[in-house]
């Protein structure tokens, strides 16, 4: 084998630390090395023609390049290297900038190590075989998980290219936190009324099939060729039959056992429910924990006063299957719990600020309900205690964001906008009453924001004070708020009637276990992971799986819509082509040395081990071993480390290949 | 020369979509770790043989990391678990053949823990700085040459 | 029961009747307190801001008698001297490099294993059906102000007892003593502290604060654990009183005093008649009615 060996500088972001020179110079006396040189920008034009040259010249059949991660350039080079007529499987990648030069110091050891590094990209080179990419068909359904404003874009953003779309939403109605807003800024456009239309639009929407109360219980397969089980959770009521009247609601004597969800606690619900009168469907669900049928079958009132039947206490849970070929999670964020100590969380809440205890310190959900002309007071500002209009509002941004202490170091983004808003929207209703603003620093980046904020403080006359708030307590129906000017220097105090806590977006409590279900990667505050946050922000790195919205990270509006769209563009991408080209590197079996265990069969999670019958020239069955169906086969290498003849290997991964890496260590 | 601190060889099997990624994140976010270890990328911990530990002490190495997704977290749904499990069995042999099981590392680090990965390295470079070369193989190595 | 026990410098001189009703109630409740032979000083306020490692010298020089002496813990009564060996210990075990450095100017070594606790942590060890078991008086007519000062819970990352923000564990004490707790406001907020002498008019300011919440809550008596903030708030009520006329009195306890009465010691067992604003007779009074019952 002829090796062709092509050190990158990466500009200054190898080279800085590393001696690229006399890495190139240590590689040509590596056997099999017939040329080794170095370049300032290897993925550049010039840099892959150098590769394509040489390989065209010296007759290269090998090729290694030490630059940067293979998940950043490793195509790149795979092509470069195709381009030129050798097999692109037999180019290997040493990772020298974020193993090497972005992590060591000296000079000197890191050189050594880059030199290590390439003698074992040279080994392993050398014991590649070529492969041919396998195509496998896809299937062009698209499931969306979560009915917030980016599940819904997304959805319709692929239904409208003509392609099926399966929407699941855990609650019974679609709109998400959005359909809970009061207006948005920076346009104070009233949310429902932009809103509600779309949320009509996914449910006649004839390629979209919108299931709510569901949940995505189960993902098998892979890119292209998911199957997906979903659960529908019973409802209680027969949606084929539902008219949506909504007799069964108003006559359903529990009035004042259960919180409204959608008003964030703040107004009761009855235990025949929908969540809001727009909802999406307008089919009533049955909260089992309050409803008296199902303490002790004494009521059925539903039944009763429902003129089409529908009410069906004995409906159990559905399991649908799917196939789907791309999945858009959308599932969004919920908010951090200011008041305790969520279970199994380092996180310790703000007791000091009385949130829980004192019933006019709310979050900022609960101030959109207030302010929301659908909301519990129809928009009046009444505070929850008493229902007076609060005179003096003050409102504290960053509760639990960019506080390592209590809560995440991370930006929540939007309560800067949010927190202007609510207290502009307050001052345009009460005329008289003042609104202060705690803030750390007033992060308005966005289009028409910084002019939206100074909007609320010119024109509105909200006060601003940076500084944090150190406690608030009750006296003589006031919340005193104590707390600093940092800017003045001093101490302040404020009685207010009214505090309302900007508090931070949380990925949403069962968000890894979503992620383990599919097997996607999330970060370590449960926000899923894009592949590269510039390049790649809405693709998972699971094939085939896109992000749209604040699942992702906290994110507004305008920004979750775009993201869902990029997202749907992403998932009509996959639908360009009736062919799907997925990596060859899966197992493989030697039927010669294969016992027919079956051991790789049990541990396979994807059920690609077949039984194979080998016959003589009679038809006799001689014996079964194990054959892998290369179409369901991810390439794990469990199959490998397990069998104990080691008659399956893994292609590109072989015991052979990791050895000689091992070997090369000396 | 004799004055010269002790630098050990360390092999690490990580997988492809955790920890090598993780180490990626350490790398993007600069941060500075000890150079001693190399990074052999298999797709999941899944596929390591314990004799592939083997091989790298009978090879020299001072010591070995085995590094994955969390239990859970697997890409390829239950790889982790069945390295875990061959792990509980293998570390019971680790005595019989003479390998001090402190030279031996497995810790769970994902693609956003490039501080954990970081703290991994350095934690146990710095234990196996303690330990001293690992010599035992070494001189087999030399007996079989001579011998066979 | 035996627990190390390290009084420090108050606890004989402005805080004298706390030592003596700690000495007291614990003699009664079977507690026997080993003191920590030769301690010194804790190294807090004049020492922690003249030299940080001067403040750890001298926190350790007692963590280090104290383990000589075979201690598993110790109790500081005084919430600075908690603090500061608690924080000491801390920075000792984050950083074995000053650990060494201090171990050299102190010429011993630590095993830095001690636990140390304050007094609530005590009575929770203690438990509180030992209390009941002793009680004698029951504290009903006391409608108590428990106030915590700064240094009880805190710094919370060192401590970790009870919560920085929100505590309740004193509550629930005084609680097992039949008084009433108050819910107020100030049982976090600084009395002053050390600023008694430099600046009085500051303290006066934030320790009138105080009272008046206290007062304002429907309490009756305010409850301390801490020498500094007795001293304020019952030395300095005085001065609070003469700097604003009609500002009415309000006796200040510690906490080791107000288990002391439940138990059935009296005022002079305790130190009570040291204060400057006499635990009054009406509550006295009713107190003695309960006996009478």
């Amino acid at each position: 084998m002829k090796i062709g060996v092509f050190i990158c500088h990466c500009g200054e972001n190898i080279g800085r630390t590393v001696d690229c020179v006399r890495v190139a110079k240590a590689c040509s006396f590596f056997p099999n090395v017939v040329h080794s040189v170095e370049y300032k920008y290897m993925c550049s034009d010039p840099g892959q023609n150098m590769i394509k040259q040489a390989i065209k010249d010296l007759k290269l059949d090998g090729v290694v390049v030490g630059s940067c991660s293979p998940h950043m350039h490793e195509k790149t080079f795979r092509k470069a290297v195709s381009d030129a007529g050798v097999n692109p499987f037999l180019c290997e990648i040493a990772n020298l900038r974020e193993h090497v030069s972005w992590v060591h110091d000296d000079k000197e050891v890191a050189t050594d190590k880059a030199i290590d590094l390439m003698r074992f990209a040279v080994e392993k080179v050398k014991r590649n075989a070529p492969l041919k990419t396998i195509q496998v068909p896809v299937t062009k359904r698209t499931l969306v998980i979560g009915g917030g404003i980016a599940g819904i874009q997304a959805a319709l953003d692929v239904a409208n290219a003509g392609y099926e779309v399966v929407l699941v939403e855990k609650e019974p109605s679609i709109g998400g936190h959005m359909s809970q807003l009061s207006e948005t800024f920076p346009t104070l456009d009233c949310s429902q009324c932009i809103l509600t239309p779309r949320m009509v639009e996914v449910y006649q929407h004839p390629k979209i099939k919108l299931m709510t109360y569901s949940e995505v219980e189960k993902v098998e397969g892979f890119i292209g060729n998911f199957k997906v089980t979903i659960r529908k959770k019973a409802r209680f009521v027969d949606d084929t039959l539902c008219s949506g009247c909504g007799d069964c609601a108003i006559k359903c004597p529990i009035k004042k056992k259960a919180l409204s969800e959608f008003d964030e606690k703040l107004a009761f619900r009855s235990a025949i429910y929908v969540p809001f009168p727009q909802a999406v469907p307008n089919i009533p669900v049955i909260d089992k924990e309050v409803c008296t049928y199902f303490k002790n079958g004494k009521c059925s009132m539903c039944v009763k006063v429902c003129g089409r039947n529908a009410i069906k206490f004995d409906q159990q849970d559905e399991f649908i299957s799917e196939d789907i070929g791309a999945i858009i999670v959308a599932t969004g964020y919920k908010l951090y719990t200011i008041d305790k100590k969520p279970e199994a969380s380092e996180i310790k809440g703000y007791g000091e600020y009385g949130y829980g205890k004192y019933k006019d310190v709310v979050d900022g959900l609960q101030f959109e309900r207030i302010a929301s002309a659908s909301g519990p007071t129809s928009g009046e500002f009444q505070r929850p205690s008493d229902g007076k209009t609060p005179k003096k509002i003050v409102f504290i941004q960053c509760v639990g964001s960019r506080d390592e202490s209590k809560g995440f170091s991370y930006c929540s983004k939007i309560c800067c906008m949010y927190t202007a808003k609510h207290a502009m929207l307050y001052k345009h209703k009460v005329h008289d009453g003042e609104a202060y603003v705690f803030y750390m620093d007033i992060r308005a980046g966005g289009k028409m924001y910084e002019e939206f904020v100074r909007r609320a403080i010119e024109e509105d006359g909200v006060k601003y004070i940076r500084g944090r708030v150190s406690r608030i307590y009750e006296e003589d129906g006031k919340y005193i708020v104590k707390g600093e000017d940092t800017l003045a220097g001093v101490p302040i105090q404020i009685d207010a009637d009214m505090v309302v806590l900007a508090t931070a977006m949380v990925a949403q409590t069962d968000a890894p276990k979503l992620a383990q279900t599919i097997g996607m990667p999330y970060d370590n505050y449960g926000f899923y992971s894009e592949v590269h946050p510039k390049l790649r922000p809405v693709e998972s790195s699971t094939g085939g799986v896109f992000l749209a919205g604040a699942c992702n990270s906290p994110r507004d509006i305008p920004d979750s819509v775009a993201m869902a769209s990029a997202a749907a563009a992403k998932a009509l991408v996959l639908f360009g082509s009736d062919m799907l080209e997925r990596e060859p590197t899966i197992a493989f079996v030697n039927e010669n040395l294969c016992a027919g265990c079956f051991y790789c069969k049990k541990v396979c999670a994807y059920n690609a081990i077949e039984v194979k019958q080998i016959k003589d020239k009679n038809g006799n069955v001689i014996k079964e071993v194990a054959f892998v169906n290369s179409g369901l086969c991810q390439g794990c290498g469990t199959c490998n480390a397990t069998c104990p003849s080691k008659a399956i290997e893994l292609i590109g991964y072989t015991d052979e290949q990791i050895y000689a890496e091992i070997a090369a260590l000396m | 020369m004799e004055n010269k601190t002790f630098e050990p060889k360390i092999i690490a099997f990580v997988c492809n979509w955790c920890t090598y990624t993780g180490a990626d994140l350490a790398g993007t976010s600069r941060m500075k770790y000890e150079p001693n270890v190399r990074l052999i990328k298999l797709p999941c911990t899944g596929r390591i043989d314990p004799v592939m530990i083997l091989k790298a002490f009978e090879k020299g190495a001072d010591g070995v990391l085995v590094s994955g997704c969390h239990p859970g977290d697997c890409h390829y749904n239950a790889g982790n678990f069945h390295a875990r499990r061959r792990w509980i069995m293998f570390h019971k042999l680790l005595d019989f053949v003479g390998i001090d099981e402190n030279r031996l590392h497995f810790s769970w680090v994902s693609a956003s823990e490039g501080k954990k990965f970081v703290d991994v390295i350095n934690g146990f470079v710095n234990k196996v700085k303690a330990k001293g070369p690992f010599e035992k193989y070494e001189k087999i190595n030399k007996e079989f040459v001579i011998n066979g | 029961m035996q627990i190390g026990y390290y009084p420090g410098c108050s606890l004989s001189g402005t805080a004298k009747e706390y030592g003596k009703s700690v000495r007291a109630i614990f003699k009664q409740l079977d507690v026997e307190l080993a003191d920590v032979t030769d301690w010194s000083c804790c190294g807090a306020t004049s020492g922690h801001v003249t030299s940080h490692k001067l403040a750890m010298a001298l926190s350790a020089r007692n963590l280090a008698l104290a383990e000589k002496q075979g201690l598993k813990e110790i109790f500081a009564p005084c919430a600075a001297c908690f603090g500061r060996l608690a924080v000491t210990k801390q920075e000792l075990k984050n950083s074995p490099a000053l650990k060494e450095e201090i171990e050299g100017i102190i010429e011993d070594k630590l095993n830095n294993t001690i636990e140390i606790i304050n007094i609530i942590q005590l009575f929770q060890k203690i438990g509180k059906e030992k209390i009941a078991e002793k009680k004698v008086l029951d504290l009903k007519n006391l409608k108590a102000a428990c106030y915590y000062g700064c240094l009880l819970v805190r710094p919370f990352n060192i401590l970790h007892f009870d919560d920085a923000e929100q505590p309740t564990s004193f509550e629930e004490l005084v609680k097992s003593t039949g008084a009433e707790v108050v819910e107020w406001n100030y049982k976090l907020e600084c009395c002053g502290a050390a600023h008694s002498l430099p600046r009085k008019d500051i303290v006066v300011d934030l320790s009138k604060k105080i009272l008046d919440d206290a007062m304002k809550h429907g309490a009756n008596v305010l409850v301390v654990a801490c020498p500094m903030c007795h001293s304020n708030l019952d030395m300095r009520q005085k001065n609070i009183i003469k700097a604003n006329p009609g500002q009415k009195e309000i006796p200040v306890l510690y906490l080791s005093e107000l288990i002391g009465l439940c138990l059935g010691l009296d005022n002079k067992q305790l130190g009570i008649n040291l204060h400057t604003i006499d635990f009054n007779i009406r509550l006295k009074k009713n107190v003695e009615e309960e006996v009478a019952k």
